[in-house]
């Protein structure tokens, strides 16, 4: 390993370098300790978290979704070590990308990837993967070659196996919610990705059908005081 | 220049305000108190609000020193909060609007607590963190609308340490947050508490029924003190307000982080989210409990915001809602 680490990206969860890892270009996502946090609380979060997040990448590796390699889990350093996705970047800034240009072309693209999108978290969800945190920036669109791309997944520190329709429906709200707070430009865009997620299996109407169940709750919450 | 008056009772706090172009000229609050191990009820506290908001009222106008003729507009909160305590409120705004012959200006009450936190602050565009009794949002402003980025799915941070407080049959005096947040002072071993967040949002009622269930019986044996389980709430549920807060931040990319709301008094949750936005080169800005717990000019400025915009509302909308979102608000004073 080189020791010219690169300090890439500060997220919310942690610190993200970018190294080499014996030749290979790589990702090393070290959760520092978050000082404003109890320690043994600190202490079990961090764990709990890199573990998790190495058991959905390989479950999801398992089910053919596009997923970084995991080179290494280090307990003790509190990292991980991740494939580096080249020539990608996040569909957050996609969509700000394309809205500002606004036209056919772009709205098609946008639109192709909205299609995509509910492939993979379908796929994800029938395979009994919570994300637990799916996020216009948590989503990666890696360019092949000029006209193939594919979509990639990361940051699984919260995400868990279950397969209850509950937890897969809050994982869509939760990606309804980043998309409208953040890009509320296009709203159509989370719809085309919904027709396209209820295709993908059978339970996926099952789960919708508890999605709006999951929306109605945060919208007519009685907010007091 | 624009004086106004404000009028709130969304809850078991009672306020009068009046404001002068962002200048505080009264912040007058009664809060109705309830025995320990109990909370309020809507009847109870309609009725104290009943009883008290003429002498708070002239109180309101007595301190700032100004006769009704020059009030130039009359605010209320027109919800979200407990029915019966709204209504009583907002009838004697209405009567008063009348009275004076002065426009009538319903406003949002969760936006009131933004606006005043802004103004008190000085910040410009900040994420802001809305923790209260009956709310938990983490907010930023985009496109005309102060959008929800995560809040909780159950009940709200300020609900969970009054029913936290309320088995511990802590004093409701002043409040039952603050009791707990002076007992936690004195706590030292942690008990773990399940930590619930998902992606931007939170939830609390699993730590609720988790005391509920357990809470007597580490009590009993001496295994915990009443300080530690204050303790290890008040970590528990602070870290994952902070934690989410930090998510919205770098996903919004904002350097400013505000907390409004009575829980946002809490010192601890103030200094735990100080040291993480210190970390990420933002700037923190909490207000006391002045502006922090509901109040009536929080509701005056908002509505005088509203008022300064153009906004104009029909006698027959001037009714009160329990439920009303924050983002349904179009936001007309702001860029």
């Amino acid at each position: 390993m080189s020791n010219t680490n690169i300090l890439y990206k500060q997220g919310a969860e942690g610190r993200i370098f970018k190294i080499n890892y014996f030749g290979k270009p790589a990702i090393s996502k070290e959760r520092f300790k978050k000082k404003y946090r109890n320690e043994e609380l600190d202490k079990r979060l961090t764990k709990e978290r890199i573990r998790a997040e190495a058991k959905s990448i390989l479950r999801c590796k398992n089910a053919g979704i596009c997923v970084p390699a995991v080179y290494l889990v280090d307990f003790e350093g509190r990292r991980i070590i991740l494939e580096y996705i080249d020539n990608s970047e996040t569909i957050s800034d996609l969509i700000d990308k394309l809205t500002t240009k606004n036209c056919d072309e772009s709205n098609e693209k946008l639109k192709e990837i909205s299609i995509k999108m509910g492939d993979v978290i379908g796929k994800m969800h029938y395979n009994n993967i919570i994300h637990g945190d799916l996020t216009t920036s948590n989503i990666l669109i890696k360019y092949e070659s000029d006209s193939t791309w594919n979509l990639y997944l990361i940051d699984f520190g919260l995400s868990y196996i279950k397969s209850s329709d509950e937890d897969k429906a809050v994982d869509l709200y939760v990606l309804e919610r980043a998309l409208t707070s953040k890009h509320s430009n296009v709203n159509w865009f989370f719809d085309e990705f919904l027709i396209s997620y209820r295709q993908y299996g059978e339970n996926n109407e099952r789960i919708f059908k508890k999605f709006n169940e999951v929306r109605a709750r945060g919208r007519k919450r009685t907010t007091i005081g | 220049m624009v004086i106004s008056i404000g009028f709130e009772g969304s809850a078991n706090k009672l306020g009068v305000g009046i404001i002068k172009d962002g200048h505080v000229l009264s912040n007058c609050r009664k809060t109705y108190i309830t025995p320990p191990g109990e909370g309020f009820l809507p009847r109870e506290t309609a009725r104290h609000h009943q009883n008290n908001i003429v002498k708070l009222l002239e109180e309101a106008l007595i301190q700032a020193n100004i006769k009704s003729s020059e009030i130039d507009v009359v605010c209320y909160t027109k919800g979200p909060g407990m029915g019966g305590p709204l209504v009583s409120v907002a009838l004697v705004a209405r009567t008063v609007a009348q009275l004076w012959n002065k426009p009538l200006i319903p406003v949002n009450h969760c936006i009131g607590h933004i606006e005043m936190g802004r103004l008190i602050t000085g910040s410009i565009n900040p994420t802001v963190l809305y923790v209260s009794g009956g709310n938990t949002q983490i907010i930023a402003y985009s496109n005309k609308r102060y959008r929800i980025f995560g809040e909780t799915i159950d009940i709200a941070v300020g609900n969970c340490l009054d029913r936290f407080a309320r088995i511990l049959k802590l004093s409701n005096d002043p409040s039952p947050g603050y009791n707990i947040e002076q007992l936690a002072k004195c706590g030292k071993k942690f008990l773990p508490l399940p930590y619930v967040v998902k992606g931007m949002d939170v939830s609390f009622s699993g730590i609720l029924t988790f005391i509920e269930e357990k809470g007597h019986k580490y009590l009993k044996s001496g295994e915990y003190t009443e300080a530690d389980l204050c303790f290890s709430l008040q970590e528990t549920i602070f870290a994952m307000l902070v934690e989410t807060t930090e998510r919205a931040i770098a996903h919004c990319g904002s350097n400013e982080v505000l907390i409004v709301g009575g829980v946002g008094c809490n010192k601890r949750l103030q200094n735990m989210m100080d040291i993480m936005c210190s970390e990420r080169q933002a700037v923190l800005y909490a207000t006391d409990e002045r502006f922090c717990i509901d109040n009536g000019v929080m509701i005056a400025y908002t509505g005088a915001l509203m008022y300064s915009s153009g906004f104009k509302c029909k006698w027959e909308d001037t009714f009160c809602t329990q439920r009303f979102r924050t983002d349904d608000v179009e936001v007309t004073w702001r860029e």
